[in-house]
């Protein structure tokens, strides 16, 4: 098995072109998307485009698939190429995985944005077997068609005769050639053989996908070998740490030089845009000169932004002012007329603070410059290597062909990843001082120089006629965040109500920065829309899974999620005293989720404790399944905590928190015994997984605490001062 | 110079008796299994065995450690043997991975003095290692099948 061990995984492309013998299969970005080459048709273009290899079978019989499933914790390194391996029907012990290069032209998935076929790498909204699933299927399938043509001449027979086993083709009589024997002697032809969908396999001939192989990535993960980029040794290396302003957006205008050049080790400064990175010949003293730096700012738009104002006054009144501009995230029917003829109507008002992502790495990457100042070589973990690699082209003056990408492991990714600022400071750090240089925040610059979820304000509304059902939907959502505010806001993929309003408001711009967090706006959205449906079922007298099953119009998908996670959790079953359930729902990247919780509380210490949680998924075709179940418990602790814990907070201009005592994460004690989760068994094309166990978790806990005590939370997190506080309401 | 035993070969390092543990064993020495979390002894990630006891790197100057035995995840066994790092694959715990070395050499340190731990007490002893993955049940899980096949 090859492991991203070594330094050393990313591949020459035109040096892979060019094989060691065995078949070699290109690929290339068509208009529908990526297209399997042969070696000619690939010489032909190399010189004038971007030409890689994907897949290559040795005579050795091994074959070595590249994988663009940038790896972060959620398996789609081994997830992404398994799938090409299934219809190649190879022998996966036999199949070695390579990363593939920061090249969305080449490695990317495609996806139609306003109107545009782009190109992509990113590994974010729980894309990557959604978006590679049906390419790598056409691909592996080409090359098992190619295979079994070399072998149908051989044997001068035709190929419909022959079929595959794992690795090997077999003819009539059982004669046998493995893949690696085929690939000695195989002609590739001028042009590859069309696959139509049809011939894919059916989903009961998988012998890979549905299986649950075990995740390449971890064995070199419980012995310290695993590769970050914050373990890369260069020789003649140097450290750096970059120190942003306290106030996000000012720019140093100064700063006390000729104190630091009397420090040991000490080798200088470059100045950035929002911060000063100090340099040092080891990382002890890069520390020791941060300790000592003292930096003369400019004035920053932020300077006077206290979030915990602007959340408690601000947002509502501009909410509720009919002249802040509202803009359209879904409308449907007449909500007017719907709530002028409403038998009743509901109200509530939701707020969630700022989210930090905390992903156990802090953000670093290693840069080095090439002697002649024009080509630099980058390790990082990064969930977008395509952008990172443009980004850092542009922060240089280089084309992307001057930037040399290797992509590392990351230690969390969480939406954080996706924007490598961290990455191009050590690219002009390494351009300015001409040495190799590994650059790293430390945890305090990680919250301190953060891209935050938002915060927001909602303000929901529910109409219902005369026989209780739900008629009427209206939700703002308020914050500055632009697009990461309306995510998971739209209802109609799970509950059909005919007549919705549902708007985004702008409150300004703070100077804050904001960026995607695991799922984004769905984290506050659902947490209001299912509080809001939970409220007006214990107001109606029902219970909560019966109203939205009865007086909720709901899709067929909806139905069958809550049933399953019903059925899962014994909804109806009494818990034992000071013990309730909470229910809720949530979509999230095309898939659909139920969860309950089962909850407690110390009245005392207003501590909310989730013992056990029910996931009930329909996500379609699971590839991995014990890697998607372990990815969706990830989702719920993740989820878990951003409820009961995290806030970030601003306070002139500048982030209150600074490490894990004041941005207080889920720990084992806080961790729920028990997490069941389910997938529903649909032969429905795959979609995301990584973020559907989370946005739940909010609204779950807090109708569960109104289940136990009567009393509603508004406000994410459920922080122990705020559940006294609604305790004693 | 700070001499001591690193996974059992004798070592030294030329750098101030302040600097952190840590970043002697990463950067000096050049063993990077043992992780940069947090710096301030919040997190666990940088957990390595200071004869025999689990201790925070990140908190701990190598003067300390001066003729001391130090064990680091690389020499936890000699081919990723323990039982736990046996049970950490069968279980499939890491998942982003970056925590796990420090679970695992505090898992470790647990087993080595109570080999039958029950679930709270496991809770409780790693409750100050932090994996933002949440696979805190499937540590549990691991660090049980290590106890039992151990």
């Amino acid at each position: 098995m090859t492991t991203m061990t070594s330094l050393d995984h990313t591949v020459s492309r035109r040096g892979f072109l060019k094989g060691a013998g065995g078949l070699t299969f290109a690929v290339t970005m068509g208009s529908g998307g990526m297209q399997l080459l042969t070696p000619t048709e690939a010489k032909a273009l190399a010189g004038h485009t971007d030409m890689s290899a994907w897949v290559r079978i040795s005579p050795d019989n091994t074959i070595t698939i590249l994988t663009p499933g940038a790896e972060m914790g959620q398996g789609s390194m081994t997830s992404v190429p398994l799938i090409l391996a299934e219809e190649l029907d190879a022998d996966w012990n036999l199949v070695h995985l390579e990363n593939a290069p920061a090249d969305p032209k080449v490695y990317g998935y495609s996806r139609k944005r306003r109107g545009r076929v782009q190109h992509s790498m990113a590994i974010v909204g729980s894309r990557a077997v959604m978006m590679y699933y049906k390419p790598m299927r056409m691909a592996g399938a080409q090359v098992r068609k190619v295979l079994l043509e070399n072998a149908a001449k051989k044997w001068g027979v035709p190929a419909s005769q022959l079929r595959t086993e794992p690795n090997v083709v077999i003819g009539p009589g059982g004669k046998r050639l493995t893949y690696g024997e085929i690939a000695g002697f195989a002609k590739v032809p001028a042009k590859l053989p069309k696959v139509s969908s049809g011939e894919l396999k059916k989903p009961r001939d998988f012998r890979l996908i549905g299986k649950s192989l075990p995740r390449r990535d971890i064995p070199p993960k419980v012995d310290g070998a695993a590769m970050f980029a914050i373990d890369v040794q260069l020789p003649g290396m140097v450290y750096a740490s970059t120190v942003h302003s306290p106030v996000q957006g000012a720019k140093p205008l100064s700063w006390n030089e000729a104190k630091l050049k009397k420090l040991k080790g000490y080798l200088g400064a470059v100045k950035l845009k929002e911060g000063v990175a100090v340099i040092a010949d080891n990382f002890e003293h890069v520390m020791a000169a941060r300790a000592e730096l003292e930096v003369k700012w400019s004035k920053a738009k932020a300077a006077g932004y206290n979030s915990e104002e602007a959340l408690e006054k601000d947002y509502p009144r501009k909410s509720a002012d009919p002249k802040t501009k509202a803009k359209k995230v879904d409308r449907k029917g007449n909500v007017d007329a719907a709530f002028a003829s409403a038998a009743k109507t509901y109200a509530a008002d939701y707020r969630c603070d700022y989210g930090y992502h905390a992903q156990m790495e802090p953000l670093n990457a290693v840069a080095r410059i090439n002697a002649t100042g024009d080509r630099v070589e980058i390790w990082e973990g990064t969930q977008a290597p395509g952008r990172s690699r443009s980004m850092i082209a542009d922060a240089l003056g280089f084309k992307t062909s001057q930037v040399i990408h290797h992509q590392m492991y990351m230690g969390g990714g969480f939406g954080r990843r996706s924007r490598t600022d961290y990455t191009v400071e050590a690219a002009l750090i390494s351009k300015e001082i001409k040495k190799p240089v590994k650059m790293i925040w430390t945890r305090e610059e990680d919250i301190n120089y953060g891209m935050f979820r938002p915060q927001s304000f909602q303000h929901l509304e529910g109409a219902l006629d005369a026989s209780g059902n739900l008629v009427g939907w209206k939700h703002s959502v308020i914050g500055d965040g632009r697009r990461l505010l309306t995510g998971g806001a739209k209802i109609s993929k799970y509950y059909k109500v005919p007549n919705q309003n549902i708007v985004e408001q702008s409150a300004g711009k703070h100077g804050i920065r904001t960026k995607h967090w695991r799922a984004v706006a769905h984290v506050f959205n659902v947490y209001a829309i299912e509080a809001l449906i939970d409220e007006m079922a214990a107001k109606e007298g029902m219970d909560p899974l019966e109203f939205r099953l009865k007086k909720v119009p709901l899709t067929s998908k909806a139905r069958r999620v809550l049933l399953k996670v019903a059925e899962m959790s014994d909804w109806k079953r009494k818990r034992p005293a000071g013990r309730a359930l909470g229910l809720s729902m949530t979509e999230r990247s095309g898939s659909l989720g139920a969860e309950v919780v089962e909850l407690s509380v110390d009245r005392k210490t207003g501590k909310i404790h989730v013992h056990k949680v029910w996931a009930a998924i329909d996500s379609g075709i699971v590839v991995q399944p014990e890697a998607a179940r372990r990815n969706v418990e990830s989702g719920v602790h993740y989820g878990l905590s951003s409820v009961l814990k995290e806030r970030a907070t601003i306070k002139n201009g500048s982030v209150e928190q600074s490490n894990f005592h004041d941005y207080e994460v889920l720990r084992f004690a806080d961790s729920p015994e028990e997490v069941h989760v389910e997938f529903l068994d649909r032969p429905t094309r795959p979609t995301g997984i990584g973020e559907i166990g989370n946005p739940g978790i909010g609204s779950a806990v807090a109708n569960g605490f109104h289940a136990l005590t009567g009393k509603r939370l508004y406000h994410m997190p459920f922080t122990p001062e705020r559940v006294l506080a609604a305790l004693k309401s | 110079m700070v001499a001591f035993t690193l996974n059992g070969k004798r070592v030294s390092v030329r750098t101030e008796p302040n600097t952190p543990l840590l970043w002697a064993v990463r950067e000096h020495l050049q063993l990077t299994g043992t992780k940069f979390g947090c710096g301030a002894g919040l997190c666990g990630a940088c957990t390595v065995h200071v004869n025999g006891k689990a201790v925070k790197s990140c908190l701990t100057q190598v003067s300390e450690v001066e003729g001391a035995r130090v064990v680091t995840i690389e020499g936890l066994s000699p081919d990723a043997s323990h039982p736990l790092q046996k049970a950490f694959i069968a279980e499939q715990v890491p998942q982003c991975g970056y925590c796990q070395s420090g679970q695992i050499m505090k898992a470790a340190e647990l087993l080595a003095n109570n080999p039958k731990p029950s679930r709270d007490q496991i809770v409780a002893h790693m409750n100050g290692n932090i994996c933002r993955c949440g696979t805190y049940n499937r540590i549990v899980a691991a660090i049980q099948r290590a106890s039992k096949e151990g």
